[in-house]
């Protein structure tokens, strides 16, 4: 038991949290997007300018069903979600705003 | 992290949470901090993705595109996919008080992790002897560095999970000391969550 | 909960026996209270604090050296005191040293004296954590001087840009002691950052709501996060250039097609909240400091807090503009101009709220006071060379010159060092249990306030009239003497000011002790005996206001006028607490890991096997940090000397007491 829980939050975690079979199946879906992944590798000229996009999507998806489900956070305090989303989000504005200043989106 | 029937605890907090006491936040203070720590492994790992995607761009002889060789790296990402599934059912097994399946989910998630950075190791080593080398331009070694940082993480993990296993082992993490576990967890996760965008922007999207 | 089997250290014997405290069967568990035994092992935040404090004012010492080597090299055209290679050091040492090992280290003295004092908790979430911070800090610091002794100290500015910073331009190895020494003061930073945030969100007091936290708690809030976020892309920019130089990556290998805009992208990423990191502390000590001796409570509380926030947040909108003659390009150069401009805003927002906060007050004139004072009106004369910063085109004239000079000087050092010169005479007696001298703390001010506006104003001028930077002589028909020779003058009168803190520091010791409230203070270190008992406060305090501790002595008549209440109790007293605190036990492991690490940094460039012995102290220490009880339970069962009495002194306990039910805790939603 989490030390710091109060008992009835003791209670709704068990309700909340996946079971084994749940994370099962989690994983099988992830397993499902890391094949499409692959499947456009082999399909590549075919997607053209979709290529990134549709991979980049799939990405987030993963990540977020990591995130939410692995590690918790759908079922946790808010705060804890804050604290990595203000990490991804300042890594994503400031990294691509150092890119853009190399042109790096601009041909 | 534990403490005697004597301990006097006067007022709200006790330095590290022990058990009973009261944050706060209602969180415990090592799963915030651990949090806050992956929270700033963004900025590290965004750093060396952002480096390596500007040297991809540069004219090379030899681009470590060329030498992908994308089944191996899925199969490489799906094993390590795969670790952090056996990784959340030995956290729900140290919450049942199943030592046995506890352990036996840690040494397979240990294993999984171990293939991943075999499978890196395999990886570069094909890469070397095809002329690419860390030195060779200014693509490989963004490239060896994201990844071998990343690798270097993995392995870290990897150690962490087999001193949870030995103390698991002697007793010394039973199904009071599971939020240990859940946050080696985290750790974890967050290292197949890298890989999760690394193998998508460095292999995928070239 | 009670010790079961499983949580006994690995070689303690069975139930029954006397406990041997031998984790590891290497170190015994340390127990001093007292020695330098005690300061090495100490994990109690008041004390690290102090180490903090001491360690910055004496790296200042060397800082504050290295500046007037500066100076004299510079006080006449073609001066001889310094050649160049040695000019390029001093100021590289200069600043390197002003900003990693004074500033931030000194913010962080303050940050774990307080932080804990002022949200009513006995200690920070991570007690040995903390000690790490600390040694860390000091171990870097120890690296990057050593390469003084060691070929030559790095010579290529505090930012170090490359294609410079590389092997073919820096053969010698002063830029990896830079690199080295940074990259081991970051962990400390870092680690640091993490053990603060925890502390501030889950240790408060009951009834402390965020926004009941003193300001200066809330600006270091702000501050950490800035460092948790900014630190890493900074050891990104590290760890690529140690690559280029130890290993022969080509990251900034311009031949091979890299970019050396690299560098500067991520150094400033990381060295625009860095300046944020500096001065927001100090702004939370003023902002302690005026009410106190105004009488009045901050004016604009809520807004003081979110201005702070808000500055955390646009400092990473704005790092290009330390690149605005770089090459970037005009789209870059005017976006960067525009974020720059916005953020004055919520600086001027402060300002008037200090203003606001004095206007009307019964003002108490004291040294700190004064400290204070002379930061608002020192920042804003930088924070106006600022804006003229902020306009793209005229900084295209000023960067580069003294007018930047200036202008970071006045915010730097007229502002954040003031403003902690300013924490140190106000905190004294608390810390210390007596009081600096005011004549001789006087004779500081008023010293450091000619020395420093006479070093710095003309500095202005002279970028105006295109002094460069970092040149190690002028031509005397540049026109550039008088200034000089004046800025020359300045410096050595800041010296002169220090000596008299120094003998001030050192003649107090034998003054009379300090009550525990000699202001008349209002957060809750003043609440407690100064200097505060090891466990901080006897019980923990309720809270129901900001400014608590104001609130338990006045309260306000029918006619809103302030009266005095009889007799507040401290909380914290002569006989302890009624029950015994169990506080967290000392550890040599944070020492230790730390220790390591200037072995690995040397190791690297000396000798693998130096470095694998580094490695081995620091995997040695993780693992004994991990495996040792954050309270020893050796020390519940069989020794008393962790249920502590006022004085840190052992009190004796019956193995059978009571266990305290524990302070109710009122629930603190967010």
């Amino acid at each position: 038991m989490s030390h710091t829980e109060t008992h009835a939050e003791h209670i709704d975690e068990e309700h909340d949290h996946p079971s084994d079979l749940k994370y099962v199946k989690i994983a099988i879906v992830l397993a499902a997007i890391t094949a499409a992944e692959v499947v456009t590798f082999y399909v590549e000229d075919e997607l053209g300018a979709l290529l990134a996009p549709i991979l980049i999507v799939m990405m987030i998806v993963k990540f977020g069903i990591v995130a939410a489900e692995f590690m918790h956070l759908r079922y946790d305090s808010n705060l804890l979600t804050r604290v990595f989303v203000a990490g991804i989000v300042l890594a994503v504005g400031v990294y691509i705003a150092a890119m853009t200043t190399f042109h790096y989106f601009s041909s | 992290m534990t403490t005697s029937t004597t301990t006097e605890h006067v007022g709200a907090a006790h330095p590290t949470t022990a058990p009973g006491h009261v944050t706060s936040t209602g969180l415990s203070n090592e799963k915030l901090s651990m949090w806050l720590f992956l929270g700033s492994e963004c900025l590290l790992f965004g750093g060396l993705i952002s480096t390596f995607l500007l040297y991809r761009n540069v004219d090379v002889e030899l681009a470590v595109g060329d030498l992908y060789d994308i089944p191996f790296t899925s199969v490489s990402s799906f094993v390590l996919l795969m670790s952090s599934l056996t990784m959340v059912l030995a956290v729900s097994a140290i919450k049942r008080g199943n030592g046995r399946q506890t352990r036996t989910w840690l040494l397979t998630t240990a294993l999984l992790g171990a293939s991943f950075v075999a499978g890196q190791v395999y990886e570069f080593t094909v890469f070397y002897r095809e002329g690419l080398g860390y030195t060779t331009n200014v693509q490989s070694s963004a490239f060896y560095t994201l990844t071998g940082f990343h690798g270097v993480h993995v392995s870290i993990g990897i150690i962490m999970l087999l001193s949870m296993f030995v103390l698991s082992l002697k007793g010394r993490i039973g199904p009071e000391r599971h939020e240990a576990l859940e946050i080696v967890g985290l750790y974890w996760h967050f290292v197949d969550v890298v890989w999760i965008v690394i193998f998508t922007i460095v292999y995928l999207i070239r | 909960m009670a010790i079961t089997e499983a949580d006994r250290p690995i070689l303690e014997l069975p139930v029954g026996e006397r406990t041997v405290r031998q984790p590891l069967g290497v170190f015994t568990r340390p127990t001093a209270t007292t020695g330098w035994r005690s300061w090495l092992s100490t994990i109690d935040h008041k004390k690290i604090g102090i180490l903090y404090g001491a360690t910055s004012l004496f790296f200042f010492f060397i800082g504050g050296m290295e500046a007037l080597l500066i100076r004299a090299q510079l006080a006449q055209p073609d001066g001889q005191v310094l050649s160049a290679e040695a000019y390029n050091q001093a100021f590289t040492m200069h600043g390197t040293t002003m900003v990693f090992l004074v500033v931030m280290p000194l913010a962080a003295a303050f940050a774990n004296y307080l932080i804990p004092l002022q949200i009513g908790a006995r200690d920070v979430a991570f007690p040995r954590l903390n000690a790490l911070s600390y040694w860390t800090f000091l171990f870097g610091g120890i690296v990057l001087n050593s390469s003084w002794f060691l070929g030559g100290a790095p010579d290529n500015g505090w930012f170090n840009y490359a294609p410079n910073s590389g092997l073919s331009y820096s053969p010698g190895h002063g830029i990896d002691f830079w690199n080295m020494g940074l990259l081991i003061a970051g962990i400390a930073s870092l680690v640091g950052a993490i053990n603060l945030i925890t502390t501030c969100l889950n240790m408060r007091a009951p009834g402390m709501t965020l926004m009941r936290m003193p300001v200066f708690t809330w600006m270091s809030l702000v501050t950490q996060f800035l460092l948790l976020f900014a630190i890493p892309v900074l050891t990104v920019a590290q760890f690529l250039l140690m690559f280029d130089r130890l290993f022969g990556a080509n990251f900034f290998n311009v031949e091979a097609g890299a970019d050396p805009l690299l560098w500067q992208h991520l150094f400033w990423i990381f060295g625009h909240p860095e300046v944020y990191i500096m001065i927001l502390p100090a702004f939370g000590i003023i902002s302690e400091i005026l009410p106190v001796f105004s009488r009045k409570p901050i004016f604009g509380y809520p807004f003081m807090v979110f201005s702070g926030i808000a500055i955390g947040f646009m400092g990473w909108g704005v790092w290009a503009h330390h690149m605005f003659v770089s090459g970037i390009g005009p789209v870059s150069v005017a976006a960067f101009s525009l974020s720059t401009m916005f953020i004055a805003v919520p600086t001027g927002v402060k300002i008037f709220n200090w203003v606001g906060t004095l206007w009307g007050g019964k003002l108490k004139l004291t040294v700190p006071m004064a400290f204070a004072i002379a930061l608002v009106a020192q920042f804003t004369i930088g924070g106006v060379s600022g804006v003229s910063h902020a306009v793209s085109p005229s900084d295209t004239q000023q960067t580069d010159t003294y007018y930047i000079v200036a202008h970071f000087h006045y915010v730097l050092f007229g502002g954040a060092l003031f403003g902690m010169v300013g924490g140190l005479y106000f905190w004294w007696p608390k810390i210390f249990g007596h009081h600096l001298r005011e004549r001789l703390g006087w004779w500081h001010f008023w010293l450091m306030v000619l020395g420093f506006n006479l070093t710095f104003f003309p500095m202005h001028i002279l970028g105006l009239q295109g002094m460069p930077r970092r040149t190690a002589s002028y031509n005397a028909d540049m026109g550039w003497d008088v200034w000089n020779a004046v800025s020359t003058v300045g410096s050595f009168l800041i010296g002169v000011s220090f000596l008299f803190f120094a003998y001030n520091i050192l003649t107090s010791r034998k003054n009379p002790k300090a009550v525990a409230d000699p202001w008349d203070g209002r957060s809750l270190e003043w609440a407690t005996t100064s200097p505060p008992p090891v466990h901080n406060f006897d019980e923990i305090p309720t809270v129901s206001h900001l400014d608590e501790w104001w609130h338990r002595k006045y309260q306000e008549d029918d006619n809103h006028k302030l009266v005095r209440v009889e007799n507040v109790a401290l909380f914290a007293s002569e006989a302890g607490p009624d029950e015994p605190v169990h506080l967290p036990s000392p550890s040599y492991w944070p020492f230790v890991l730390s220790l390591g690490l200037p072995f690995i940094a040397w190791g690297l460039l000396y000798s693998y096997w130096l470095a694998a012995f580094g490695g081995v102290l620091v995997l040695a220490a993780i693992y004994g940090w991990s495996l040792e009880p954050s309270v020893d339970p050796a020390g519940a069962h069989h020794d008393d000397d962790h249920h502590v009495g006022p004085q840190g002194e052992p009190v004796a306990v019956s193995a059978d007491a009571a266990p305290d039910a524990g302070a109710a805790a009122e629930e603190i939603t967010e």
